[in-house]
């Protein structure tokens, strides 16, 4: 899989655009992030920054906002304050009101895959992956198409193109998801916990294609529970509870040496759930 | 039944054939067409967020689900011409109609829509699809999956309620049966030829949906 990835050229994200991907300037910026719904606060104020060709990894016990905080990048959930930039594209959600024109701006900076695919049932899997291009974007349908069959190669699924997404396994609908999150174009790719609904011997093959991705050099933004996946793969580990990030670091020091208590007893807590 | 009934029975299966063609069918096509045309407009309006606009498609319903289709026929027919406005009954029937389907089929249309995940609407816009393009694109052919059958429903009751446009002079179908039984009193084998016209019709109505569901469900496991 990793050889048919360097043959995509403008597909992929290089690392090369900071000497080192830690110094450069962010592709990633958020700041003073907030969200309620209704009277429940689910974002305080969350700040962080992710580096062009780097890996974030958010993890959190489930309503600590990891997934808002995900969803907010692409404004499916449009916070109530704080500031988001992608690359060129700032969106300040404090000024009211935040345009239409705004949120799809933003939006397109991003690829988004979801924990339960949310493929189009009734498009066959090319259709899928085409879909974002062809349909919103208006590019050239037969140049899509090649480049769509190339990012089907890269997951792995060249021969399911003209499958309708019921005839795949789970693994395979999330990596027809990924596909088609990447054929937009996106600057950054963002996971939504991707193999939380996947039976577990499904998950490999997901966790797979992702490393792979990061290996190419693609920005992502990762919530999950898998914690080897971030030890092996995040150059950043958020660790949030109850709508802050309470401790953020190297997969090292937040995994292996959580600082907190909350943080030691979540940990504790999904690698040994019996204890 | 003797020779002379029978020889009135041939003698009305070509008239009661051209009625069928001529005004019955094409009466329940346009209206059909125009009355979803509306639904899909009505039931889009439901669905707004603006009160005002949910508020009035709301209202359409109801009027229309709560008086007499025959009475809604009457109104547009004979009592318009009081305020002034005056259809030929051809007309009048597609108008009444259409706008009875329009309140029907909304019902359906915006329950189909609603019927289709979240998810799909979030994942069109993650790919860059505004509304426009989701629904003509995600929702709305995902819908169509569970709208068939209901809609179907409707378009086989509208075949039988065309009907009612022979009380407004339309020479459709069963006016034109009444018009041949009258003078002979051959109610029974008039009207039993224009019974097996309606009930041809809506079967063929059923093949094609038939035809429709399997080919809508070619992208779901069974």
């Amino acid at each position: 899989m990793t050889e048919s990835l360097s043959s995509l050229g403008s597909l992929s994200s290089p690392r090369s655009l900071g000497s080192s991907a830690l110094q450069a300037d962010p592709l990633v910026s958020v700041s003073g992030l907030a969200k309620s719904f209704g009277d429940h606060t689910v974002l305080r104020s969350i700040d962080f920054d992710v580096a062009p060709g780097s890996v974030t990894v958010l993890i959190g016990p489930s309503g600590s906002g990891k997934t808002t905080v995900l969803r907010s990048l692409n404004a499916l959930d449009v916070a109530d304050g704080g500031i988001v930039s992608i690359g060129d594209v700032e969106v300040d959600f404090g000024r009211r009101p935040v345009t239409k024109r705004q949120v799809a701006t933003l939006r397109a900076q991003s690829g988004m895959v979801f924990q339960s695919h949310h493929l189009f049932p009734h498009l066959t899997v090319l259709e899928n992956v085409t879909s974002g291009p062809v349909l919103a974007q208006r590019r050239d349908r037969s140049e899509v198409e090649a480049e769509s069959r190339e990012l089907l190669r890269l997951v792995g699924l060249e021969d399911k193109a003209e499958s309708y997404p019921y005839q795949l396994s789970g693994g395979q609908q999330q990596r027809v998801g990924i596909a088609r999150a990447l054929a937009i174009r996106p600057q950054l790719m963002l996971f939504d916990e991707p193999t939380s609904a996947l039976d577990p011997e499904l998950v490999g093959e997901v966790l797979t294609v992702m490393k792979d991705l990061a290996a190419q050099g693609w920005t992502m933004v990762v919530v999950t529970h898998e914690i080897r996946f971030a030890q092996q793969v995040a150059d950043q580990v958020l660790f949030m509870d109850g709508g802050v990030i309470v401790e953020r670091g190297t997969p090292d020091e937040v995994l292996m040496r959580p600082r907190t208590e909350r943080a030691r007893q979540f940990l504790h807590r999904i690698l040994d759930p019996l204890d | 039944m003797n020779g002379q009934t029978i020889s009135l029975i041939l003698d009305s299966l070509g008239p009661l054939l051209r009625a069928t063609v001529t005004s019955t069918i094409p009466l329940t096509l346009i209206s059909f067409v125009l009355g979803l045309v509306l639904a899909l407009g009505v039931a889009l309006m439901q669905l707004s967020p603006v009160r005002v606009v949910s508020g009035l498609a709301r209202l359409y319903v109801s009027l229309i689900r709560g008086t007499p289709l025959l009475l809604q026929l009457f109104i547009i027919y004979y009592g318009l011409p009081a305020l002034g406005v005056r259809f030929n009954p051809f007309p009048a029937a597609v108008l009444a109609f259409t706008l009875n389907v329009g309140g029907y089929a909304a019902e359906v249309i915006r329950s189909a829509i609603l019927s289709v995940p979240k998810g799909q609407w979030e994942a069109a816009s993650t790919v860059g699809m505004g509304y426009v393009t989701t629904l003509r694109r995600v929702v709305l052919p995902q819908a169509a999956r569970t709208a068939i059958p209901p809609l179907s429903n409707t378009l086989i009751s509208l075949v039988k309620d065309t009907s009612l446009a022979s009380t407004i002079q339309v020479t459709e179908l069963l006016r034109v049966a009444q018009e041949a039984a009258a003078p002979t009193y051959e109610f029974f084998a008039l009207y039993g030829v224009a019974a097996v016209y309606y009930w041809v019709v809506c079967l063929a109505l059923s093949v094609v949906q038939s035809r429709l569901e399997a080919r809508q469900n070619r992208y779901v496991a069974i």
